[in-house]
């Protein structure tokens, strides 16, 4: 008896929220992005107490802290962790939930919510986030017990990092996080409905083998897959054994070198005439982690017509979900390549195809026009990319810039290039730049936003304020919205409703308010100039640079079209 | 076509809500869904009958479905040797007089009257959804005032005959 009570004394008392801090220091965690309310205020409490133990990064709205979340996850590899208060808070993280949905970003995201006795009297900041979220996560919890806690912290994590990555939700209500406990917990977990399959069938992966030395027309269409396994090594191996072709999607670019000889560039809407040319062509397409989506496929019909399609996916529902497959591997990408790596090459077939993709890569380069003085975006994104030596942390938002660095800045590595490819979302790079900064603080990191974009999230300018971080924002202003001007004046007989914003803050001053450096750059003299001063420098800077307005983003496959049916490939 | 899916899951709270949520987000087409509990403790039964195009879009539903983290199994058992069952309260507008010509229509259907008014009697019948729609299509000219179904429950027999079998008995080969 004795003894058992003083074993009972020993159990120090927490809080629901000291449970949960305890359980975020076992998982690693060391950044989270959050912003405080009343739901969380308990978290808020333990993690004050727990002094030293987080760098915890403060943005100037939810949506900041979370796409800074998806950049830290992007670059670092690992989850990146949130935490919001109930009701708007929550609802502020719906976007960035989406998003990381979309682009299999492992997130944990820890949302405030009313006590239990009144969840469901709308009370005050109460919002049904549970159901807001079921279909934008790939799993999400409501906690219910305060003893489950450190166990669905651990379930989280290693739902949110294993499979194909993706945002789970904690929800705890305030009762739970500020209720004492003083009984042993239990975290260990057992779940019996998620067992992804990480390794591959033997059996594919030989007729794999067998169809790419039988192959006249192989081509690779690398995705994030690659670079969420890890796998860019394994991935350069096997295109050097069997001398394939690469091309990759937006999302994939870096999980192979983009300057190898090998490399066709990104495919897809904006992508390069080779690599679209390579996709139509081909008798085996080889897809290793990229989910046919739409902005890269074109119209079904026309998407790889002639070819034996492989796809490599860590989720079986991907394959066969666009496209039908005739070599379906689920597997890890790195350990599919590996076994493909343990084949034995020899006499291949398809030199022919090699060149003839050579020619094209020499014949029908990405082109742009040059004025004498006015900057045009192309020519801005290749002296972004001269300037960092290739080496920098790339974010964007969404829209021409967006397509513009992605068909001039050639990544080199994974791990480099951090945009918002299936939700599309404006507003999404300067945030990720912060969190893309802080899990690599010895590179460069250029946010290359539009004007439109960076209006949407700017008050993030605080955080760099704040922590002197030098993130440096470029924004490509063309004093619209102009992706969508592209559209209407390719497909609305150039009516351009609502897309041209010739109103705008004054950026240089702006952000001297936030005391960042500002500069404005006009003129091609000015750019050469300031931009390689201040992409070396150490200091956040905000650069104002002006380019033509009615630029449009080529080659281009217009919706609804097929890949052999590009226009703008030439002059 | 029509397919007859079974899903165990985690009886948690949220579950029906995340399953039914991912049909809907699919644009699948639900025609009737039963949820209960099992012989496991904390697992339950979900049977959806559902409208599907073709075998990838069967496909696609039975992949999404297994990548719930709350769903065990999921099995299409549509062309398996099955035992599939629903339940439909019919209440039909009846005085005495046609009251026993009720009773004659709904004997060989095996149903039975469960409660008798003075305008009306409710028929209680189970069976495969097409018995419980031709009773229904009898018992229409009477006059339905309310009709309840549970929607299909299903699971396979205890024993399944092997492919093979039905193919050496094919007229076609």
């Amino acid at each position: 008896m004795k003894a058992q009570a003083s074993a009972e004394q020993e159990t120090a008392t927490k809080t629901g929220a000291d449970l949960l801090v305890e359980a975020l220091i076992g998982q690693g965690v060391e950044t989270l992005f959050g912003y405080p309310g009343g739901a969380v205020l308990p978290i808020y409490d333990a993690i004050y107490r727990a002094e030293g133990s987080f760098d915890h990064i403060l943005p100037r709205h939810e949506q900041g802290a979370i796409h800074a979340a998806e950049g830290y996850a992007r670059v670092s590899g690992k989850a990146g962790v949130v935490i919001g208060t109930s009701g708007p808070g929550a609802t502020n993280l719906v976007t960035g939930i989406a998003d990381a949905m979309m682009d299999s970003i492992p997130l944990v995201i820890f949302t405030g919510q009313v006590a239990k006795g009144v969840i469901g009297t709308d009370a005050f900041q109460e919002s049904d986030i549970m159901g807001i979220t079921t279909p934008i996560t790939k799993h999400n919890y409501q906690v219910q017990e305060i003893e489950d806690l450190p166990r669905i912290v651990n379930e989280a994590f290693h739902i949110a990092t294993t499979g194909r990555p993706g945002p789970v939700v904690v929800d705890i209500p305030k009762d739970i996080s500020s209720t004492v406990y003083a009984k042993e917990v239990k975290s260990d977990f057992h779940l019996p409905g998620y067992q992804p399959t990480v390794k591959p069938n033997p059996l594919q992966v030989s007729k794999l083998h067998d169809a790419l030395v039988e192959a006249k027309k192989p081509v690779v269409l690398a995705g994030s897959g690659v670079i969420h396994a890890g796998a860019s090594e394994e991935l350069k191996t096997f295109v050097q054994n069997y001398q394939l072709p690469v091309t990759t999607t937006l999302l994939g670019l870096g999980s192979y070198p983009g300057t190898c000889d090998l490399s066709l560039g990104m495919a897809g809407m904006h992508g390069t005439y080779s690599a679209n040319t390579a996709l139509y062509e081909c008798d085996l397409l080889i897809n290793i982690g990229s989910r046919f989506d739409d902005r890269l496929t074109g119209n079904l019909k026309h998407f790889a017509p002639n070819a034996t399609i492989a796809h490599i996916d860590i989720d079986p529902a991907e394959i066969g979900k666009n496209i039908p497959t005739h070599i379906p591997i689920v597997s890890d990408a790195k350990a599919a390549l590996e076994a493909l790596n343990a084949k034995t090459v020899k006499g291949l077939h398809h030199k022919g195809w090699m060149d003839a993709i050579s020619q094209n890569k020499i014949d029908y380069p990405l082109w742009h026009d040059q004025p004498d003085e006015l900057i045009v975006p192309q020519w801005l994104m290749q002296k972004v990319y001269e300037y960092t030596g290739g080496e920098a942390v790339v974010t964007t938002d969404v829209g021409q810039h967006q397509m513009w660095a992605a068909q001039y800045y050639q990544f080199d590595r994974p791990n480099r290039w951090v945009t918002s490819g299936g939700l599309g979302t404006m507003g999404y790079g300067f945030p990720a730049a912060i969190g893309a900064q802080l899990a690599d603080m010895n590179s460069t990191c250029v946010a290359v936003v539009g004007d439109g974009g960076f209006q949407m999230t700017l008050q993030e300018l605080s955080v760099l304020q704040e922590r002197r971080l030098p993130v440096k924002i470029l924004i490509v202003n063309n004093q619209a919205l102009g992706m969508v001007r592209q559209w209407q004046e390719k497909f609305y007989s150039e009516r351009y409703s609502e897309s041209i914003i010739d109103v705008q803050p004054d950026f240089v001053k702006l952000a001297e308010s936030y005391q960042v450096p500002g500069y404005k750059i006009e003129t091609q003299e000015e750019l050469l100039e300031v931009l390689p001063k201040v992409l070396g420098d150490d200091q956040p800077a905000v650069i104002d640079c002006r380019v033509l307005q009615k630029e449009n983003v080529y080659p281009m496959i217009a919706p609804g079209k097929g890949l052999h049916e590009m226009i703008g490939v030439k002059r | 076509m029509k397919r007859i899916v079974t899903a165990t899951v985690h009886n948690r709270s949220g579950v029906l809500n995340r399953v039914t949520g991912l049909l809907a987000k699919r644009q699948f087409n639900i025609e009737s869904i039963s949820v209960g509990r099992t012989e496991t403790e904390g697992v339950s039964k979900m049977t959806f009958v559902v409208e599907v195009e073709d075998d990838r879009k069967l496909e696609q539903l039975t992949k999404q479905l297994n990548k719930q983290i709350d769903v065990l199994k999921v099995s299409d058992i549509t062309d398996k040797a099955i035992v599939a069952r629903e339940l439909a309260m019919v209440k039909v507008i009846s005085n005495p007089q046609i009251r026993s010509e009720i009773q004659g229509i709904i004997e060989p259907f095996r149903a039975s009257i469960i409660d008798v008014s003075k305008e009306s009697v409710t028929v209680q019948v189970t069976g495969k959804s097409d018995k419980v729609d031709a009773l229904i299509d009898l018992l229409r000219p009477y006059g339905i005032k309310e009709l309840a179904r549970t929607g299909l429950t299903a699971f396979t027999r205890g024993h399944q005959p092997q492919v093979a079998e039905f193919k050496s008995y094919s007229l076609l080969k």
